[in-house]
């Protein structure tokens, strides 16, 4: 979100209180990166490792299934591609692009 | 309703505290707190009052557990003096950025050192830009009616307000006091509801999150602006409890300033001692007239620039020093209001730092001496101190 986006102080609730509960999921960590992983569908096995160690559950998961890294908020640590078994996750830096090998 | 009662300056805010009935109340129960949360604690344990008491273990922590049961939805209470408010001081600053309606009495006196527990008001000053709303109150009555009027001012601004008496000279010092009765105190304040409770499961809020480059600053912007309202907010309560005490309360209480060339303006306990030095000195044929400021912050800066603006000299009295080689802290205030009247003479007084005290003569000199000056061409001595051996 740039600057612009954001609420202003004459919007914004007083004394930094946050009104609504479960509001973690809105709050765009994906900027904080420097790495970020990127996801390799060939070389998964579907064994999970990277969705159980993500800390911030930003590993994708659709009808059971590893599809891919949430980049919203996704901070770039680095963990899911550290333990990974079959190298299915790669750290480039946030301003490469990937291109697939093959 | 009790009509008259001898009662020294604690012993009076003590009594605001018992008819305010705090749903919490905490304290730190030794040197440099006061005599008021002693007396209040005497109320609890003689089954007087329902307030949960807290004794803590520091002030740091008085001001802690005041900001919990503030933030859980309580009316919540404390009473510091001089290094007890500088050692909450990192506490005091959370209190008025999460928005608190807390009430604190301030006792003024010295922060040491060398080591003093006399009056003086570098305390307040310490905590001058914490964003607190700052009453000053110039007797036992005005302490009295200051504490039950910051109650209404905190809730409806959801802010906290520091009820600031001179140490010693109000808070030790008998004087006849006209108190309300339990019943009107009652139905003045009636019953607080807070607009966010911490412990409200149903509707939870989020108190004390960390609040980065991205919104720090909004926040801090809506600390500088909820002042504004609290102007108006001061003058609002002060005429609701005009109408069950008789008694007048605004920004400041101004005394023959009307047809006045010389003014004195200050905080607190001197200002009385300053009536009697004007009306003494007009004797003389000297146009003496004083102005005690209540409300300290925020600073009723355009109040004073219309009342000021055809006075020509005005002796300002600091009862704190800044060290800046440029004043006391109030003095500074009253030049940043008038600077844009440009002619005017402002003189600094510094005086009665430790609890040294000041009298009527030596508040006539300074009239004497503003009138000799207010002719003149040139200041050459703009920052005086008073009542200091050379």
């Amino acid at each position: 979100m740039s600057n612009k986006e954001k609420k202003g102080w004459k919007e914004l609730p007083i004394g930094g209180l946050i009104l609504n509960s479960g509001n973690a999921s809105d709050y765009k960590t994906g900027t904080w990166r420097v790495k970020k992983p990127v996801y390799i569908e060939e070389r998964c096995i579907q064994c999970f490792l990277c969705w159980i160690y993500c800390p911030d559950m930003a590993i994708n998961v659709e009808n059971g299934e590893v599809k891919g890294v949430d980049y919203y908020h996704c901070k770039g640590c680095g963990i899911c591609a550290r333990q990974c078994p079959t190298t299915a996750l790669e750290m480039i830096n946030e301003d490469e692009n990937y291109e697939k090998e093959g | 309703m009790i009509e008259q009662i001898a009662l020294t300056g604690n012993e009076s805010v003590a009594l605001a505290m018992k008819q305010i009935n705090p749903d919490v109340l905490a304290a730190y129960p030794i040197t440099p707190q006061t005599e008021i949360v002693q007396l209040f604690s005497q109320f609890i344990a003689d089954g007087e009052l329902d307030t949960e008491y807290i004794t803590v273990e520091s002030e740091h922590s008085a001001m802690s557990a005041t900001v919990g049961a503030s933030a859980a939805g309580a009316r919540a209470l404390t009473a510091t003096s001089a290094n007890g408010l500088a050692y909450m001081m990192e506490i005091v600053y959370i209190a008025s950025s999460l928005r608190l309606p807390i009430v604190m009495t301030v006792v003024n006196r010295a922060l040491s050192g060398p080591i003093n527990i006399h009056c003086d008001h570098s305390d307040a000053m310490a905590a001058r830009d914490s964003g607190w709303i700052q009453l000053f109150g110039e007797n036992a009555q005005s302490a009295y009616d200051n504490m039950i009027q910051a109650v209404r001012i905190a809730e409806i601004e959801k802010l906290p307000v520091m009820v600031n008496m001179d140490g010693f000279i109000i808070s030790h010092a008998v004087e006849n006091i006209r108190p309300l009765s339990d019943e009107l105190v009652k139905k003045f304040l009636g019953e607080y509801e807070a607009k966010y409770r911490l412990l409200d499961s149903k509707d939870p809020v989020t108190f004390g999150p960390l609040d980065l480059q991205d919104y720090y600053f909004e926040h801090k912007r809506q600390e500088s602006h909820v002042m504004e309202s609290v102007m108006g907010t001061v003058l609002k309560v002060a005429g609701e409890y005009k109408e069950i005490s008789d008694r007048n309360y605004s920004f400041l209480e101004d005394f023959m300033i009307n047809d006045a060339d010389i003014i004195l303006i200050g905080l607190g306990s001197t200002m009385g001692t300053a009536r009697v030095a004007a009306e003494n000195i007009r004797k003389k044929g000297i146009k003496a007239g004083v102005i005690n400021l209540r409300l300290f912050r925020p600073f009723p800066g355009e109040k004073l620039r219309e009342i000021l603006a055809d006075k020509k000299i005005i002796g300002v009295l600091d009862r704190a020093d800044t060290f800046s080689l440029n004043g006391g802290p109030l003095y500074s205030d009253i030049l940043n209001v008038l600077y844009e009247q440009g002619e005017k003479k402002i003189v600094n007084y510094i005086y009665g730092l430790g609890g040294r005290d000041i009298s009527i003569s030596e508040l006539e000199d300074l009239y004497i001496q503003l009138d000799k000056l207010k002719d003149s061409a040139k200041i050459e001595n703009r920052i005086q101190y008073i009542g200091v051996r050379e």
